[in-house]
């Protein structure tokens, strides 16, 4: 059986999710190449006239599209950013990301919630930015999201799995795929997300920042298939359990 | 009789008792429903009055219950199992599994620690009352069945409220009531009666009746009920039509909907479980575990209990075994129910001998019952040695007769604290 | 005076079509919200812009 991360019904082979930010439009391409990635984000944002060079024209063909709703500070802006994202004639799919503190950039689950379950029954493929709370992700999944976005630190922040242990609660108790985003700084830590058994990797600061951007991406490609392939095959011996009574506990026996 | 009937009659033989006192026309049935599978009604059918409900939970545990091939896994399978710090359902398969055998001592210590993170050295005691033995079904395995020729006794008001009285006397604070299964007898208004008085003498209150609609559940939850206990006995629904011959009981679907319409009326938790040894005891364990996991999902506020009850002699067939389900093999199944199912209670029941209830304590019951009678309205008789006599027959013979006072001293030698109540009734 | 993406502008009612044009934005990257109501790309030629009007005028970027 094909290896498949389904969202919204719709396959991919990729786990890894490219972001689009902060690095030369003329990068995508060889970055989505590099890394392999299928899904790609955007963002929406006022329309110059000056500007000649649209993104969408460095982005190849077949990549599916994934706007987020950055900007918004509450569940009503971050619909109205959704729908205009739509009337780009792109897809269904949106990052609902809703963010009301300018210092920590942390996202508002509150609003979040409301968002996606709007979102959702407007059929959109929702795939909402989150803190990883575990009775959040489930007022998500009863509200219709396709998966969930934990963060793994503060966004930017390049710190790896600082939620490592709320991440791992929401792998086993949800039934939606749950996609580690922001804060993955190395591959190293993309690859310990994958192991701990999250369908897919959203990156961006990591990448944009690197040195050699399509490169960069190629090292997370194979980071994430690592990942994805041990969680896959089964961990072996994790950590040595067990108390050490000296009475065996079943001697009681008949 | 088809070949399959005939040998399934045969299978069954141990648990057909034929009592002098039937009239020759209920005998006659009663050989009828045992030798003729025509002559019983459809038990996948709903019968009037039972409410459906919109829930994929039992599609999913029969559909892994039936793909559960216990033979494939090995020695490795349950290395990895024990190695891993978080036990999925493949590794709770391998728990299961006969390969499982030789590790006992080390699945005994994994669990133990688990139960320590979980619940500290706590061990809840409570006490069960019978307050009726009346039962409408033919299930060939119980002592309450309708056939079974039993002195049948449903308590008043005030036998309730005296019984109750007794009771609460020891420091009692849980009470789980039951009745048998006759909803001619033991009406939801009459149930809902007693748990009001119920609620005068003790904190926490479980039923184990019938099993109910939501709005019948929602009644006895304002009654004062807030957790409900309902024993699928197999979860392998062919087995189930030829030990449940006759009445409501038959309706195996209405069965495993039970808790889950509990849930959905308010109620706090819900214990589960199978009647280990009827069937194949590992894919019963594994069925009823699995219920749990997918309804705490589904409900993650829910308190969920599993208990372990095997097969037990009953008046008029001391024949009746646990089969294959030796302590050993019990044993292995609670420590897997508690690798699998960390959160879950485990109420271990006095059908288990002192030794045993002791021993698994230590390792993962959470609740164990004392001051035990399984008849009706013979707590005063049992607890003060005052016998007048009009009690109601029991619905099996239990092993471990310790009182409450008995039971908190052996807890609490063992290392553990009893803890009769933390409960608040909102 | 209308407000086009924040600024205000002096302009002579015309269509979202014609505006997009005259003002030199890229018609097929762009999204059209006029007080805060869609406009659908195929309602551009009709559907007016005039004084009063809050218009936004929206391309994608790239964002994480």
């Amino acid at each position: 059986m094909e290896d498949k991360l389904i969202l919204g019904g719709h396959e991919f082979t990729s786990r890894f999710i490219l972001g689009s930010g902060k690095y030369n439009l003329k990068l995508i391409q060889a970055a989505v190449e590099q890394g392999g990635a299928e899904i790609i984000t955007l963002a929406l944002r006022r329309a110059n006239t000056r500007e000649s060079e649209n993104i969408l024209d460095f982005i190849p063909k077949g990549v599916t599209l994934l706007p987020n709703t950055s900007g918004a500070r509450n569940a009503d802006e971050a619909v109205r950013i959704a729908r205009l994202s739509r009337e780009m004639g792109c897809g269904d799919f949106v990052k609902v990301e809703i963010m009301h503190d300018a210092k920590y950039l942390l996202p508002d689950n509150y609003e979040t919630v409301k968002a996606t379950e709007v979102l959702a029954k407007e059929g959109f493929i929702v795939l909402p930015y989150m803190y990883p709370d575990l009775n959040v992700a489930r007022d998500l999944q009863n509200a219709g999201a396709a998966a969930v976005m934990p963060l793994a630190a503060p966004i930017g922040s390049n710190q790896g799995l600082a939620t490592k242990a709320f991440i791992q609660i929401l792998i086993d108790e949800i039934d939606l795929p749950i996609i580690v985003d922001a804060g993955i700084g190395k591959p190293s830590q993309a690859c310990e997300a994958m192991e701990m058994g999250a369908a897919a990797i959203m990156a961006n600061t990591a990448i944009a920042t690197a040195g050699d951007v399509p490169a960069m991406a190629a090292a997370f490609r194979k980071a994430i298939e690592a990942g994805r392939s041990a969680y896959l095959t089964g961990m072996g011996r994790v950590l040595a359990r067990g108390g050490s009574a000296s009475d065996p506990l079943t001697g009681f026996l008949r | 009789m088809s070949e399959k009937s005939e040998q399934l009659y045969e299978e069954n033989q141990v648990y057909y008792v034929d009592s002098d006192t039937l009239p020759p026309q209920a005998l006659a049935r009663k050989h009828r429903l045992e030798q003729d599978p025509s002559s019983r009604t459809d038990h996948m059918a709903y019968m009037p009055g039972m409410e459906i409900i919109d829930s994929d939970v039992k599609d999913k545990v029969v559909a892994a219950m039936n793909d559960f091939d216990y033979s494939v896994y090995t020695a490795r399978d349950v290395e990895r199992a024990l190695s891993h710090e978080r036990c999925s359902i493949e590794d709770f398969k391998a728990l299961l599994s006969p390969a499982a055998a030789p590790f006992l001592e080390r699945m005994a210590r994994r669990a133990e620690l688990e139960t320590r993170n979980h619940f500290g050295n706590t061990v809840y005691i409570f006490t069960p009352i019978y307050i009726a033995n009346y039962c409408q079904n033919y299930c060939i395995y119980c002592g309450f069945n309708c056939y079974n020729n039993i002195r049948r006794k449903r308590l008043s008001f005030e036998e309730i409220e005296h019984e109750m009285k007794v009771i609460a006397a020891t420091g009692m604070e849980e009470i789980l009531m039951l009745t048998g299964e006759s909803r001619t007898y033991s009406d939801i208004a009459y149930i809902g009666e007693a748990v009001k008085i119920a609620r005068r003498y003790f904190r926490n209150i479980g039923i184990e009746i019938y099993p109910c609609n939501t709005d019948e559940y929602r009644y006895l939850h304002e009654c004062g009920v807030d957790y409900v206990t309902v024993f699928q006995e197999t979860y392998n629904s062919d087995k189930y039509e030829t030990l449940h011959l006759l009445g409501h009981k038959r309706v195996w679907p209405y069965r495993f909907d039970a808790q889950e319409r509990a849930l959905r009326a308010g109620m706090r938790g819900a214990g589960f479980s199978a009647l280990l040894g009827l069937d194949d005891f590992r894919k019963d364990a594994f069925a009823s575990a699995l219920h749990v996991w997918y309804l705490n999902r589904k409900y993650p506020h829910a308190e969920l209990s599993l208990s372990c009850p095997r097969l037990r002699p009953i008046i008029n067939n001391d024949r009746i075994n646990p089969r294959d389900v030796g302590e050993k093999e019990l044993c292995q199944v609670l420590c897997a129910y508690r690798i699998f199912l960390p959160y879950v209670g485990i109420t271990v029941s006095s059908r288990e001998s002192k030794s045993f209830r002791d021993g698994i304590a230590k390792i993962c019951a959470t609740k164990v019952s004392a001051g035990v009678s399984t008849g009706i309205g013979d707590h005063e008789e049992k607890y003060g040695g005052d016998e007048s006599g009009d009690a109601g027959d029991e619905q099996f013979e239990i092993s471990d007769s310790r009182s409450i006072g008995a039971m908190y001293a052996d807890m609490e030698r063992g290392g553990l604290q009893p803890v009769l109540n933390d409960y608040i009734y909102v | 005076m209308a407000v086009i993406n924040g600024e205000r502008v002096s302009i002579v009612p015309q269509s979202i079509a014609a505006y997009l044009k005259s003002a030199g934005y890229n018609e097929k990257r762009v999204a059209v919200e006029k007080n805060l109501r869609i406009i659908p790309r195929g309602k551009w030629t009709d559907e007016m812009i005039g004084e009063d009007d809050s218009i936004e005028i929206l391309n994608f970027v790239g964002g994480g």
